[in-house]
């Protein structure tokens, strides 16, 4: 069931909501989380399926933000003066401010309960003070970016009271900037889906070098798409954990790869093992004294990505340390000119 | 071993996968194989925690090619998969699966067995790690081991490792279950021995150990100054139907009191464990097992009974000496009862009643511990009813709270009112199938769930004097099918003027 709330106020979505749970019984007890997105207008309706998704296993009250029309990059989260702010949000365009909300609850809301904020004007200044009224009692808050990019998150209250911030480098442009930025102002309880895409190859790269504890290695390769964040962090982890030299590889975009990560190479005295995509969601495992076999390694959609971040609330502490220290570390890895 | 680089431990978001190996079903045909077993080992695939060179060899009378056990396989897991079907997943795990034919003596049987084994080593880089999963009933287990034992395949070479499930029951006494433990100690290492009791696999129930020692609320009153009685019940609202040859002698007592209620009990009333590992978790449920006391009068403070034929919920069900196949004359109990005590300074004085039965009022199973009512309590004593704490097991897994509160108006009635929790309400749709986390562990040689031989003569040493009472008191009284069993259940309870929880 979807309400729309044209023109609205905090208190006034919080008496509907009350009022929804009064008529539906129990429904929207038991929420573990509150999950704010703050995404695009036209980003959002793809971002609040995933966060439904998500919200099967975590059941959720999902709190998503659309910023304004044309606003891509929610500068205000930075720290600009109050004018320059209301000059980029071009506040003079605006006939009025305000908010228009919508809630989402049963066969619309997954397992949870949404509530969709459309703010105008001088409202989306302090995305802080319109949400602080709808956030669950005593539950954790998760803040995701979907589609914008958090620029300095950590030194806005929002940022603050979040337990976990969710930030997704995959798809800008030039992931050894979006990630170096991340690190500079990384703070425990950060992460980016660009890692949560990596984690079934970190799970075949960790089982294969299980069957081989005393082998000693010597260096990795891993060869992926230009524009893929994850073929970066995964070349960091691999840097940081191994401690050799990693290459980086860029895969020419007609190699017919759509995006993301091609093959993995661990390098050793006798022989290397090696990770490839094979064909469609197959990559083959070769590795010294065992059989080639096949394995599916799905590519995950930003849903499955969302599960597995939401499923750990507490600080990621490899991923703050492949961000801090394994990037820089890989970056140096690359030869002059390349990076 | 050296450790592997690519593992750390802040790493949150790497799943213990199982490392390579096989393992090797018995009793393939069998209900438990089709519904649990089959399914559960391919969720584990689905879900990515098997190792890529996974093999999966089925081991059989029936004349069947790999081709059509794949097929079987298949069957199970379209009909009883918890996870949605993958083809990829499928693709990649039903190249590892292999059918041997033989009867569970025959030595040629055995000898190709051990050839398959050295053939999925040497294509699919199972390691030579091998788990026997005897699915059979325990008569044949001698015969299994020993055989396997002289194929060679019992032991392990360097680097890698053999390990055999078995099922319940593991005897129907402390003498047989003695016996059975050195049939299965000579051929197999205990630490490589797994004793499957599915209960234990359970979230709520290893929940039990977080709810107890990760909170404050309930250990400071988890003892005899609060708690009046305990009960444990597991009831099942089907009959014996299709089992009557193997359920005729055993009884419910045997069948589920020895192993899983027991187990609740000492999961529920054991001190800390010092740590989650395994010695110490069996330290703590033996010396609860150990101090379990029973009372002086096995009759009056038990209760057995025998369902009839009869309508149950707008079905008409078979009673219990007409199911096709019984002896007629069966004085097997369908339903038992029974009182324990624990000797110890926590729980001296509270009485734990255990109770099961077949053909109740509905399926359910859960621990409720009932504390004493309040001593000065302000209002008239006799509106109050007990603060209970219920730990329901299965289904709908979860914890309720039971306390009073006041009815809203004038004046101070107060009513007994509950607060729920729901476990997946707050958590995953659906929780793994007990299956599949313990044989994962089976696989990643993680012992804690699984109860120890020693733990397994300490049950029996508790019912086998209960058993002995009831042979010698003729046939069980036979109650109605769907009810709460037979009136002498009430009245064993009623004794000391407490009654059953209504799950």
């Amino acid at each position: 069931m979807i309400e729309t709330l044209p023109d609205t106020t905090v208190s006034g979505i919080s008496k509907r909501l009350v009022l929804l749970r009064a008529e539906g019984g129990a429904t929207t007890l038991s929420r573990v989380l509150t999950l704010l997105i703050f995404s695009t207008a036209e980003g959002l309706e793809e971002a609040i399926s995933a966060a439904n998704f998500a919200s099967r296993e975590h059941p959720m009250r999902i709190i998503a933000i659309a910023l304004p029309e044309g606003e891509d990059r929610p500068t205000w989260v930075g720290e600009v003066s109050r004018d320059a702010r209301q000059r980029e949000l071009g506040i003079g365009d605006v006939p009025a401010s305000g908010l228009d909300a919508e809630i989402r609850v049963g066969r619309d809301a997954g397992a949870g309960e949404v509530i969709v904020l459309r703010p105008r004007g001088a409202v989306a200044v302090d995305p802080e003070r319109l949400v602080s009224g709808l956030l669950l009692a005593d539950a954790p808050v998760v803040v995701w970016w979907s589609d914008v990019w958090p620029s300095r998150t950590i030194d806005t209250p929002l940022g603050r009271l979040a337990q976990r911030r969710i930030s997704d480098s995959g798809g800008f442009r030039d992931p050894a900037a979006h990630l170096t930025e991340l690190a500079s102002g990384y703070r425990a309880g950060d992460t980016d889906l660009a890692w949560s895409r990596v984690t079934l190859w970190r799970a075949q790269l960790a089982a294969a070098l299980d069957n081989a504890p005393e082998r000693r290695i010597t260096g990795a390769t891993v060869c992926g798409t230009p524009d893929s964040s994850s073929t970066m962090l995964l070349g960091a982890w691999l840097r940081l954990q191994l401690g050799v030299p990693v290459r980086l590889l860029d895969l020419p975009e007609s190699a017919g790869i759509e995006w993301g990560i091609q093959s993995v190479t661990i390098h050793s005295d006798d022989a290397d093992t090696v990770i490839e995509r094979s064909r469609g969601t197959f990559a083959a495992i070769t590795q010294p004294g065992h059989p080639r076999l096949e394995v599916p390694i799905p590519r995950r959609g930003r849903a499955q990505c969302l599960v597995e971040d939401l499923r750990l609330l507490q600080a990621d502490q490899l991923f703050g340390r492949v961000l801090t220290a394994g990037v820089p570390l890989l970056l140096a890895d690359q030869p002059e000119g390349e990076r | 071993m050296i450790g592997n680089p690519l593992r750390s431990p802040d790493d949150l978001r790497l799943d213990r996968v199982a490392g390579p190996c096989a393992i090797v079903l018995f009793g393939v045909t069998g209900d438990l194989a089709r519904k649990k077993l089959l399914p559960a080992i391919y969720d584990l695939a689905n879900r990515g925690l098997l190792p890529p060179g996974f093999a999966l060899v089925g081991f059989g009378r029936r004349e069947w090619s790999d081709a059509e056990f794949t097929q079987v396989v298949r069957e199970a897991v379209d009909a009883h998969a918890r996870t949605p079907f993958d083809p990829d997943t499928w693709e990649q795990f039903c190249t590892g699966i292999r059918f041997v034919t033989g009867a569970f003596d025959e030595t040629a049987a055995y000898e190709r067995l051990a050839e398959v084994l050295a053939e999925l080593e040497r294509d699919r880089g199972t390691g030579g790690n091998t788990a026997f999963y005897l699915s059979i009933p325990p008569k044949t287990f001698q015969t299994v081991s020993t055989r396997l034992r002289d194929a060679g395949l019992a032991e392990a070479p360097e680097n890698s490792w053999r390990r055999v499930v078995i099922e319940k029951p593991f005897g129907h006494d402390l003498e047989s279950s003695q016996e059975l433990g050195r049939a299965i100690d000579a051929v197999f290492p205990p630490e490589h021995v797994f004793r499957i009791d599915h209960y234990l696999g359970k979230e709520t129930v290893q929940n039990l150990l977080a709810l107890r020692f990760a909170n404050v609320f309930y250990e400071p009153i988890w003892n005899a100054e609060h708690v009046d009685h305990v009960q444990i019940t597991m009831a099942e609202d089907i009959g014996v139907a299709g089992r009557a040859g193997y359920y005729d002698g055993i009884g419910a007592a045997r069948d589920v009191i020895q192993n899983h209620l027991l187990q609740l009990l000492a999961l529920t009333a054991m001190d800390r464990p010092a740590s989650l590992g395994a010695d110490d978790l069996r330290a703590a449920k033996e010396q609860v097992l150990e101090s379990v006391v029973l009372p002086d009068d096995l009759v009056e403070t038990t209760a057995r009974g025998q369902y009839l034929g009869g309508w149950q919920g707008g079905a008409s069900v078979t009673g219990f000496l007409e199911e096709e196949g019984m002896a007629p004359h069966s004085t097997t109990e369908t339903f038992a009862a029974i009182t324990l005590g624990i000797d110890t300074p926590r729980w001296r004085g509270v009485p734990f009643y255990l109770r099961t039965g077949k053909r109740l009022a509905k399926r359910v199973t859960e621990i409720a511990i009932v504390f004493k009512k309040a001593a000065d309590p302000l209002v008239a004593p006799e509106m109050l009813g007990n603060n209970a704490l219920v730990i329901r097991v299965q289904p709908d897994e979860g914890v309720t709270t039971r306390f009073s509160s006041k009815v809203p108006g004038p004046g101070l009635q107060i009513r007994d009112v509950t607060m729920d929790f729901g476990y997946s309400h707050a958590f995953t749709e659906a929780s793994p199938e007990a299956y599949e986390r313990l044989i994962l562990d089976v696989l990643l040689g993680e012992p804690p769930l699984f109860p120890g031989q020693r733990e397994v003569e300490l049950s029996w040493r508790i019912l086998d004097p209960i058993e002995e009472a009831w042979s010698a008191s003729g046939a069980p009284e036979p109650y109605h099918p769907g009810g709460w069993g037979p009136t002498s259940a009430e009245r064993m309870l009623g004794r000391s003027g407490r009654a059953w929880r209504m799950p």
